[in-house]
């Protein structure tokens, strides 16, 4: 898969087969790529070439299998929205065009708030959350997709440590129940506690496998160790010669 | 009316209730064009109100402003369209004006995805702002259709001030054929059912794609596809409302009442209901006062009367209106209520200030002045104005924090030593945790635990606590008063 925006490629030719049934950190540093490859596979930008299966299938018929939990400044939480009524939007796949959320699907939101530990604020007005609690309100709302596939995008960015152990539980739990999360990290000192396998990104795929033989120092290296200076020259000239 | 030795209150009642009476009569001339008027225009807002306040919520405001002015050359294209049809031949001069309806609903489409389309595309190719390329495609489209209206051919005559300001008050004359319905009741009315019904349909996809639009994608729910049909709406929306309030005050009718509504509540629903509810307000009080201010304000001050003040522009008015006292109103984010939050912070250190200070008296780590009162003394060391501090005292008194003694000094009363020793507590609780994590001489402790103590409660003196182990002494060497037990 290759993803450029303004015809400068962003990831160059990642071929990567995610193994099912773990939780992945995708690690890299900052303009690596790593909210790009997530919106790419979940078509969210377009990309210049590849494509995206999921359990075998072409992505677009697999979408009801897939969450997403993007970045939280992504949205605005001024929105007049509360909680619950969040949670309840990653439902609406399943409610289906024209119909109301009713009373057993906000009771499935709000039990997805049980879960990551928000059951006493469903009513509250979503400005009113702290920023470790909006980002719950975003994994409940994954969580409700009762989804095999889980991308989210930098959740432990910010986040107070209730959070993060609230967060960590989950990610936990899915994986005791069989499901695959891939998820956008930032923290290396807690990479090799919270995830099984990692996925080095630098514009390319440096590495990826299990965390204990990958998340390796000489590979860090590579990956931190500033761009590759040619894959941004010819990246320029992509971009300036079409 | 002077009378001799009239009290000045009494002339300045005389003159109100003369205002009133004036303004009911004026009122009393109230004829069934009045109510054909005010129908038309708050039918026409409320048409309004409804895409207006997603656009609000999206974020994309300027793009009502854009969307009422790139309308102009296809409401000018459908006029030319429908009268050469005419004068070609093909169609009769009744059936012309079902065509105008066809080709303006036509034109209202094509205008509201071309514009959203034309913009996202000079965004993108020339990297601009938003702002930017809305600017450059509504301006440029805009001065086109006034263009297109100088062309003039033949018996098309569109009037530029028709265009931009409307002429509600003769469009209310003209009814529905067979009918009193007064046309634009109809017209607006109509799309305003539409508008309702489309949001009622779609309001769960509408909302998830203005909150959300990358989730939207990935459930399948095809936020631009929505984005672009919500803009056709608003411009079908525009267009209708041309005749009635023209193309530049239609703009607030989008903007103001889902701003006002925004400041008055956190719940989407109830947001979009005050949005209408606000657009019918503003159409109707509207109204009202361009039939009575002009003539009250204007005989007054020595000018001729205005007969025609147009309601268009008053109803703009009373839209401005109706959201400053919103913003002054406002439970969460109004003028006022601000205020009162701040005073009544103030009030609550005032206080806790006072019974921190009686404590420390009392355990003898401060010591009593003799020349000044307590409150007095708290007012001075923290420059609080005295009318804060007398009520802050009345607050502590009517609470039973403290008494005052016959001499007139304050001591603690038992409810009030609690929650001064609590107080006590957090501020030196604090001052032993930044003690430990800051790097600060001794003596700057002092000021900030006394800035942050009034918002250190329980549980984060019991979390202190904890993390500091259980001191028994501030850096200051001062004992940290032991929590009592309920």
């Amino acid at each position: 898969m290759t993803v450029a925006y303004h015809r400068r490629p962003v990831i160059w030719d990642i071929d990567y087969d995610a193994p099912a049934g773990e939780l992945i950190a995708i690690v890299g540093p900052n303009g690596a790529g790593k909210s790009t490859l997530i919106k790419a596979a979940l078509d969210l930008v377009p990309k210049v070439s590849g494509e995206v299966h999921v359990f075998g299938q072409p992505y677009e018929e697999q979408r009801s299998r897939v969450a997403y939990v993007p970045q939280r400044t992504s949205v605005d939480w001024d929105f007049p929205v509360s909680a619950q009524d969040v949670v309840a939007m990653g439902l609406y796949g399943k409610i289906g065009w024209f119909w109301p959320v009713s009373r057993k699907w906000r009771k499935e939101a709000r039990e997805a708030l049980d879960r990551v530990g928000l059951a006493d604020f469903a009513r509250r007005q979503i400005s009113q959350l702290s920023g470790g609690q909006q980002q719950r309100v975003f994994l409940a709302r994954a969580l409700v997709q009762q989804a095999d596939l889980y991308l989210m995008d930098e959740p432990f960015a910010g986040v107070d440590a209730a959070t993060e152990r609230a967060i960590l539980q989950v990610l936990r739990d899915l994986r005791s129940t069989g499901k695959t999360a891939l998820v956008v990290h930032h923290d290396l000192q807690t990479v090799a506690d919270y995830f099984d396998h990692v996925l080095l990104l630098n514009m390319r795929l440096v590495a990826s496998g299990p965390t204990t033989e990958v998340f390796t120092e000489e590979n860090l290296r590579r990956t931190y160790g500033g761009r590759l200076a040619l894959l941004d020259q010819v990246g320029t000239r992509l971009a300036e010669g079409q | 009316m002077q009378r001799v030795g009239a009290r000045p209150t009494d002339d300045v009642c005389q003159t109100k209730s003369i205002m009133i009476h004036e303004f009911f009569q004026l009122l009393s001339g109230w004829s069934s064009l009045d109510t054909a008027i005010a129908g038309s225009a708050a039918l026409t807002a409320m048409s309004c109100a409804l895409p207006g306040a997603w656009l609000v919520l999206r974020k994309h405001s300027m793009m009502g402003d854009a969307l009422s002015h790139s309308a102009l050359p296809g409401v000018v294209m459908a006029f030319l369209f429908a009268v050469s049809m005419k004068q070609a031949g093909w169609i009769s001069e009744a059936q012309k004006d079902a065509f105008l309806q066809v080709f303006l609903f036509v034109g209202a489409v094509v205008v509201g995805v071309g514009t959203a389309w034309l913009t996202e595309w000079v965004q993108r190719l020339g990297r601009l702002d938003s702002g930017a390329s809305l600017g450059v495609v509504f301006t440029a489209v805009f001065a086109l259709g006034l263009l297109l209206i100088r062309l003039d051919v033949d018996d098309v005559h569109i009037d530029v001030d028709c265009v931009l300001f409307g002429i509600i008050e003769t469009a209310a004359l003209q009814t529905v054929p067979g009918t009193s319905i007064p046309e634009p009741v109809l017209v607006n009315g109509a799309i305003f059912l539409i508008n309702l019904l489309l949001m009622v349909l779609f309001y769960k996809e509408l909302k998830l794609a203005a909150f959300d639009p990358g989730l939207a994608t990935s459930l399948g729910i095809p936020a631009r596809g929505i984005h672009y049909g919500l803009m056709a709406v608003t411009a079908m929306t525009v267009v209708a409302a041309f005749t009635t309030v023209g193309s530049i005050l239609v703009i607030g009718l989008l903007i103001i009442p889902a701003a006002t509504a925004l400041m008055l509540s956190e719940r989407l629903k109830v947001v979009l209901a005050l949005s209408v509810g606000v657009a019918a307000l503003s159409a109707v009080l509207g109204h009202v006062l361009t039939l009575t201010l002009p003539r009250m304000i204007f005989s007054r001050l020595g000018y001729p009367t205005i007969e025609d003040a147009g309601t268009a522009g008053m109803m703009s008015v009373t839209a401005g209106m109706l959201f400053l006292a919103a913003l002054f109103l406002s439970p969460r984010h109004g003028v006022i209520s601000k205020l009162i939050h701040r005073l009544r912070l103030g009030q609550k250190i005032a206080g806790d200030d006072i019974l921190g200070l009686l404590f420390r008296f009392e355990e003898q780590t401060a010591i009593r002045p003799t020349d000044i009162t307590v409150p007095d003394l708290v007012a001075k060391q923290n420059g609080i104005s005295p009318w804060l501090m007398s009520l802050s005292v009345r607050r502590l008194l009517r609470g039973d924090y403290v008494s005052r003694q016959t001499t007139g000094e304050l001591i603690l009363t038992e409810r009030g030593r609690e929650s001064a020793k609590s107080l006590v507590r957090a501020h030196r609780l604090w001052e032993a945790y930044m003690a430990k994590h800051f790097e600060l001489p001794d003596d700057h402790l002092h000021e900030t635990a006394h800035r942050v103590e009034h918002f250190i409660d329980d549980d984060i003196q019991n979390r202190l606590q904890t993390e500091l182990e259980s001191p028994e002494m501030d850096p200051h060497g001062k004992s940290i008063p032991e929590k009592t037990e309920p």
